[in-house]
């Protein structure tokens, strides 16, 4: 590759930086997660008690999912958020001609930019959360320092996955006038497949099935199990990150395909 | 009564303006509709494995769910922009509000006016809807009557919460975030029993943040379930006189936000 | 934070001017009259107005120190009916926070402040249906709707009567030229199209007082020519009172008979455009592109400021015509392009205090 080794790294911290200048946002966030880790953490309590094991989780695994899933939420984009109405809006202006004749590849730069934004949101957002769920509930967090490095290597797994499908919502909005109604299916799609409804593994039946090999559940589900220890085994784990890799490799490839569609489309318009 | 005149100018002009593109606007209405739907489908897939949840069935949580969930839409439907405060000071844009002859809250309140989110009340009313079919009630008319009733009163109280928000962002300028977390926290809160929840947390959102007068003390009394706090009897009426408590502090904290934004320019 | 006070406080060794307003102060103003047309009846009266910002700079991670800015620091003028006031002075002068007191979007700190009779800050929007505020950097119109749908919001929520209505958009439709843009989105319009949108819709509800905080700042020279046009007529027919503040001499040229001075929260100048040239000693810059390189223009009359390869800088005195110099070069030298750059009202500025010494 013809890239200049200290440019993504760079791209990666300016939007690391560009969040992390958003202190009190920061707090309002992690205020607003907290407390909604609270409130489901109680519903979840409930629905244990009536079906202990329900979905293979006991209830302090359960009450993991709640905290740890409200910690991943704002760096995972999970009900929105991330780059991708910028995206948009760049393509509406015109001004992406500008970005496709850089030097620099435009699904590169976005995903730096994205991690760098996931990086600062995953340490500003998502710390507080799990400490206060660990501090007031029983929480199944491992001992184990290799699990953790494993979670985290599917937490990034999760966040590329996650990069890559609402990068093909923000390349919509060149066939599109109007990206708000894709965005809007992008986000009912993103808060009900990833499992911060409820988990997947409690989805019933045939439709459990299903929703479990959606890309979705990469994004949450996934990391979930990872750090819960749901896999036995070390090839099970494999699989797991396997499935998570199969999709961002699927996903960043269609993203490509996309995206040179779009930029004939642009040079064929004359940008 | 200025304010209301000015509410009604702006409102009307979106509203026209969204008619303007009526396919687009009825996609994002059902869309609307459908994220404020996910929750119940949670619950709908809670009670596939439980025929109870902190002791009530699914109809009475339905009950729960379609009444607050139309509280909080009608609230959101009409003040739900006034969490844009903080980025209008940060824009300067609420100078530009300043200098017309209409309330600012009026004019923050009815900006970018989205009648998409009538989707929320709309799912709500369906849910509330199958619940007063399906839950064991014998519905006499001050039962009927009180759904309604607290439905409004507490569109009310979550509009004081969404005041006093924005009335906090002037304090905090990116803070949009943390009048979510009573607004649509609270919401799923009171989407559940209050049963399932701690004594201090219920205590919290009865006496501090009175959203328990949302739907939980009026609602319980319709299924004829102890409210857990043992309030008088009475209470399951006081939604109302509630609302209009809440909303004086709200406006008060309001005049202050504007007050120090005039004195401060920032 | 993000207020335009930055260094406010870090007085020059500026003395005292004292006050410089000289125009015939007229006590009780008859504040609910008509009276249109320059009568010379006070408009606006500010009296020892001032405003104090409290500014928290952070100084450590959790440290922060506060200070007190003062952005205007005790000013007093009074404007007539029928004027037409320019009103300059270096960013972080003051300008903009004296406009916002004057709209009331502002309260001040201390002093009488007074527009047509109302106490801004007090009855902002009493006011408000009396006075007109075009804002250069934003616009008062509503982002996604056409031109029209915010117009006819405009005259219901200023109660504007029909035939007035149809008479005042009209009438501003006909000179800014807007009948294109009507059912164009605000969003699309060019920053000189919106412009004149915004001044039209700061007209409708006939205001005494236009005030406009930087009007032309980034139009183009056509859209800026109308936009001046414009408020010329607007005062020559309907007598409006016009405030502006701009960084363009030109605009103070071309519109105003008053120029008011601003600097470090003070009035330093309030008086004929006239005096403020003789303070400030404003040249112009002629800038010259040559076919090739040259040694520099030897003219008499202008001096030659700078050289970069075939393009020169000639500063001749703002106040003689460019055209004889432009012939004059153009005879001499083979010339590609040349244009004229108007003396920057900062430097004006920087002059006149040098000049005070």
């Amino acid at each position: 590759m013809r890239l200049h080794v200290p440019l993504w790294p760079a791209v990666a911290a300016g939007g690391f930086r560009r969040y992390a200048t958003y202190t009190t946002a920061t707090v309002a966030g992690v205020f607003t997660n907290t407390v909604f880790g609270f409130v489901i953490a109680y519903t979840y309590i409930a629905l244990w008690e009536e079906r202990p094991g329900l979905g293979g989780y006991d209830q302090a695994q359960a009450l993991t999912f709640v905290w740890v899933s409200q910690s991943l939420l704002a760096a995972g984009a999970l009900i929105g958020g991330g780059f991708q109405e910028e995206l948009q809006e760049r393509i509406r202006t015109g001004d992406i001609a500008v970005d496709l004749y850089r030097p620099a590849d435009l699904q590169c730069w976005w995903l730096a930019a994205d991690l760098g934004r996931a990086a600062f949101q995953l340490l500003g957002r998502g710390v507080v959360p799990t400490v206060v769920g660990a501090l007031v509930f029983p929480l199944a967090l491992p001992g184990d320092p290799v699990r953790w490095l494993l979670f985290l290597v599917s937490v990034v797994l999760a966040l590329v996955v996650s990069f890559a499908l609402r990068y093909l919502v923000g390349l919509a909005a060149f066939w599109l006038l109007d990206g708000s109604g894709v965005n809007l299916m992008a986000t009912v799609a993103s808060i009900f497949f990833s499992g911060m409804v409820l988990p997947l593994t409690v989805f019933p039946g045939a439709f459990g099935e299903f929703v479990r090999v959606l890309p979705w559940a990469a994004m949450l589900q996934v990391p979930m199990d990872v750090l819960l220890g749901r896999h036995a085994g070390a090839a099970e784990v494999a699989g797991a990150l396997g499935f998570q890799l199969g999709w961002a490799a699927a996903l960043l490839g269609l993203g490509r395909l996309v995206q040179s569609a779009a930029t004939r489309r642009v040079v064929v318009q004359g940008g | 009564m200025e304010g209301l005149r000015g509410y009604g100018l702006i409102v009307g002009m979106w509203i026209r303006a969204t008619m303007a593109y009526r396919t687009s606007f009825f996609l994002m209405l059902v869309g609307n509709a459908t994220i404020s739907g996910l929750d119940f489908v949670g619950i709908f897939i809670m009670f596939r494995h439980v025929d109870a949840l902190g002791g009530f069935s699914l109809p009475e949580i339905a009950l729960l769910y379609g009444t607050s969930t139309v509280s909080l839409g009608l609230a959101d439907l009409l003040l739900g922009n006034t969490d844009r405060i903080g980025a209008r000071v940060r824009d300067g844009s609420l100078d530009t509000m300043l200098v017309r002859p209409v309330p600012v809250l009026a004019q923050v309140a009815a900006d970018r006016f989205a009648l998409r989110r009538l989707g929320r009340i709309v799912q709500g009313l369906a849910v509330t809807g199958w619940a007063v079919a399906a839950v064991d009630v014998d519905w006499t008319a001050g039962r009927v009557l009180l759904l309604p009733v607290a439905m409004v009163a507490g569109a009310a109280i979550f509009a004081a919460v969404m005041v006093a928000g924005a009335a906090f962002q002037f304090v905090a300028g990116d803070a949009a975030e943390v009048q979510n977390s009573f607004t649509y926290g609270g919401n799923t809160m009171l989407q559940y029993p209050p049963t399932i929840f701690t004594r201090e947390l219920v205590r919290g959102v009865t006496f501090v943040i009175p959203l328990a007068f949302v739907n939980w003390v009026p609602v319980l009394h319709v299924l004829g379930r102890p409210e857990p706090l043992g309030l008088p009897g009475w209470a399951a009426y006081a939604s109302p006189l509630v609302a209009c408590v809440v909303l004086v502090p709200a406006s008060l904290a309001w005049r202050a936000g504007i007050r120090s934004y005039r004195s401060t320019g920032s | 934070m993000g207020m335009d006070v930055d260094d406010v406080d870090d007085v020059r060794g500026v003395d005292d001017v004292g006050d410089v307003s000289d125009v015939g102060v007229v006590d009780d103003v008859g504040a609910d009259e008509m009276g249109r047309g320059g009568g010379g009846d006070v408009l606006i009266e500010l009296d020892g107005v001032r405003k104090v910002f409290d500014v928290r700079r952070r100084t450590g991670l959790l440290r922060r120190e506060k200070r007190q800015v003062k952005a205007v620091d005790g000013i007093s003028f009074t404007v007539a009916r029928g004027e037409v006031v320019g009103y300059i002075g270096p960013n972080g002068a003051g300008k903009s926070t004296t406009i916002k007191m004057l709209t009331g979007i502002l309260t001040p700190s201390g002093g009488r402040l007074r527009v047509a009779g109302i106490d801004p800050a007090r009855e902002r929007t009493r006011l408000a249906h009396r006075i007109g505020v075009v804002f250069g950097q934003r616009t008062t119109l509503w982002w996604d709707l056409p031109l029209k749908d915010s117009y006819g919001l405009m005259r219901r929520m200023y109660r504007i009567p029909d035939d007035r209505y149809r008479r005042n958009l009209g009438r501003c439709v006909e000179q800014l030229d807007l009948g294109d843009l009507l059912d164009v989105p605000v969003r699309q319009l060019s920053l000189g199209q919106r412009m004149r949108g915004d001044i039209a819709a700061a007209l409708l509800h006939d205001p005494e007082v236009l005030y406009l905080d930087e009007p032309t700042i980034g139009l183009d020279v056509v859209s800026k020519a109308k936009v001046r046009g414009f408020l010329r007529e607007l005062n020559a027919e309907l007598g409006t009172t016009v405030l502006l503040t701009t960084h363009d001499l030109q605009d103070i040229e071309q519109l105003c008979e008053r120029v008011m001075v601003i600097d470090h929260g003070r009035l330093m100048y309030d008086g004929p455009l006239g005096g403020l040239h003789t303070v400030g000693e404003g040249e112009r810059t002629l800038v010259v592109d040559l076919e090739t390189e040259h040694p520099p223009i030897d003219l008499p009359g202008t001096r030659t400021v700078k050289v970069e390869g075939p393009r020169q800088w000639l500063a001749f005195p703002a106040a003689e015509s460019a055209a004889p110099l432009v012939a004059a070069v153009a005879e001499r030298y083979p010339l590609l392009d040349l244009s004229v750059r108007e003396p920057d009202i900062e430097d004006v500025i920087a002059r006149m205090y040098a000049g005070r010494g």
